[in-house]
């Protein structure tokens, strides 16, 4: 054998097994949540399973404060990309096409609050919105993910409009256009993927988080703050078709955004 | 870029964001520490952190977080530096590979936890294929609240598996900045693969081992769900401590005091890790 057919091997076999390192929770976690009722139990399982069923996602389904808590989370997560998106976008512009004084330490605040820690920031917020009458609202859960998402939305959009073009602009506003005509009409509809990226992006993160809406949630809780509270009463086929239902979209929203994630992670 | 505009424009488009961040970050984190150091009756008070000093949760707390970002963060980086140079070899089918190993980066703590239970439970798929394999008689109690060992291994795994996608995506992108002519040089010069990413490749690729080792630290002080996940309460951690003194025990200045710690641990990892890895530079890369 030479060395390029053992390197080959030795890369092939290196990917495949890492993959199947990636892979196998979600096939795990899918099979769990179509497995019958009348299987939960069984032991050993099979790998691959003989029998499927809805029957124990409609329990899950159907299992108190479920459907409400992912109509929640759904609300807080299209409140949080829509506001998220009208903050993040003119900021992501300044930073892409201006000079300015401040620029550099604005973009150092925004890497910092990108990993700040929620649990410092969940609780006081708690006793502020219990004084402003605002604690276990759909609300306030949102304003948070909002500030968790912002820099992620101001980091996507930042990264496409430094990638667009800026002369077309610049032509725009010499044959008559407004520079706001020009954002609107030149600089904004090339950046539409760009910016559906970054929804998906802040959609996800707000989706995903749990800290925040446990502690400000008594009631209307979201979907992973629901989830949490039962952890300790719940079943476990019933907790296991939750975390299919929570990874599902997650998994699917990341596929489409693929190309966005280097923007998110690159180096500080 | 564009030319040097007026102030105006710019504090305009910026000023949503900054007037967000501060009242949505900077307040809070104030009232976090007024929280923590002062008492209902308004005086100043160290008795919060003396309580949290005293207590065996809070010990036990800080021992399971820090056991688990000495096991976690090095494990992870190692293996996300693997894939990262594997996926930087640009064999043929990288992007589908590259796709699937950044997968995990959808996924919350809760469910990554929710994911390795459906593996890692009495009856689950780790147990079964042991058996079918005639490996054990009967199911290991691998998450039983008296085997520590088990719990700790669990919880590493999930969240190795959970996080390394995202140290991965910083280092392929710090790899993307390192000029393929200095590697064509060092080949040049005779360097094998296994000497280029010794001396060439790991020296350059410094910073995005530094944001990602900084980064992965700060959210390791907040493990938090996958632990509840796996583990219950069986294995304290203190971003939970933060929660059941909140929710459970209904005590924010307790709670807001864990808030705290949590956020001085951060700080203190950052300024460890930029003096740690910042000594001198052979060579800067910047695009």
């Amino acid at each position: 054998m030479n060395a390029r057919v053992v390197d080959r091997t030795l890369i092939y076999g290196g990917a495949v097994v890492l993959a199947l390192w990636g892979l196998i929770p979600f096939y795990l976690i899918a099979i769990s949540a179509f497995t019958p009722q009348s299987n939960v139990s069984d032991y050993p399982k099979p790998l691959l399973p003989t029998v499927v069923s809805v029957g124990t996602m409609q329990l899950f389904l159907e299992s108190s404060g479920i459907v409400p808590a992912m109509l929640n989370s759904l609300a807080v997560a299209l409140v949080t990309v829509v506001v998220g998106l009208a903050l993040g976008t003119p900021a992501a512009y300044a930073l892409a096409r201006l000079r300015f004084r401040g620029r550099e330490t604005f973009r150092a605040v925004l890497l910092v609050t990108r990993m700040f820690p929620i649990a410092i920031l969940a609780i006081p917020l708690a006793a502020i919105f219990v004084r402003l009458g605002l604690y276990d609202n759909l609300i306030s859960v949102a304003l948070v993910h909002t500030s968790l998402a912002l820099p992620f939305v101001i980091l996507i959009m930042g990264g496409v409009f430094v990638a667009l073009s800026h002369e077309l602009e610049e032509a725009a506003e010499t044959l008559g256009c407004s520079r706001w005509g020009a954002f609107l009409r030149v600089a904004l509809p090339p950046a539409a993927p760009g910016l559906g990226a970054a929804a998906i992006f802040a959609f996800v993160i707000s989706w995903n988080e749990v800290f925040a809406a446990a502690i400000l949630t008594v009631r209307t809780h979201t979907l992973p703050a629901q989830v949490l509270a039962s952890l300790s009463t719940s079943p476990l086929a019933l907790k296991l078709v939750a975390g299919f239902f929570m990874v599902l979209p997650a998994v699917v929203f990341i596929v489409l955004v693929r190309r966005y994630l280097r923007a998110v992670w690159g180096p500080i | 870029m564009r030319t040097r505009t007026g102030q105006l424009l710019p504090l305009g488009l910026l000023l949503p964001s900054v007037a967000f961040l501060a009242v949505l970050v900077l307040v809070p984190m104030t009232q976090a520490l007024l929280l923590s150091t002062v008492t209902d009756s308004g005086e100043f008070s160290l008795a919060v952190f003396q309580g949290m000093l005293a207590d065996a949760n809070f010990s036990d707390a800080w021992r399971n977080t820090f056991l688990l970002l000495l096991l976690i963060v090095p494990l992870q980086v190692a293996l996300a530096l693997v894939i990262a140079l594997l996926v930087n070899s640009r064999f043929r089918g990288h992007r589908l590979f590259f796709l699937i190993y950044t997968l995990p980066v959808a996924v919350s703590d809760l469910a990554a936890g929710l994911l390795w239970l459906a593996a890692f439970s009495e009856r689950g798929y780790l147990n079964s294929l042991l058996q079918s394999a005639g490996l054990i008689g009967q199911p290991v109690l691998l998450l039983s609240f008296d085997n520590f060992p088990g719990l700790v291994t669990a919880i590493v795994i999930a969240e190795s598996w959970r996080t390394t996608a995202m140290v991965l995506l910083v280092l392929v992108a710090g790899l993307e900045l390192i000029p393929r002519d200095v590697l064509e040089t060092a080949e040049l010069f005779g360097a094998n693969r296994l000497r280029r990413t010794i001396d060439v490749v790991l020296p350059l690729l410094r910073p995005s081992l530094q944001s990602a080792l900084i980064i992965r630290t700060i959210f390791a002080f907040q493990t938090f769900a996958v632990v509840l996940a796996l583990a219950g309460r069986n294995v304290p951690v203190l971003a939970g401590g933060a929660y059941s003194w909140y929710a459970t025990n209904q005590d924010t200045h307790i709670a807001a005091g864990y808030g705290v710690v949590i956020l001085a641990l951060s700080i203190v990892a950052i300024i460890v890790y930029l003096r740690m890895l910042s000594g001198p530079r052979g060579l800067e890369v910047q695009r």
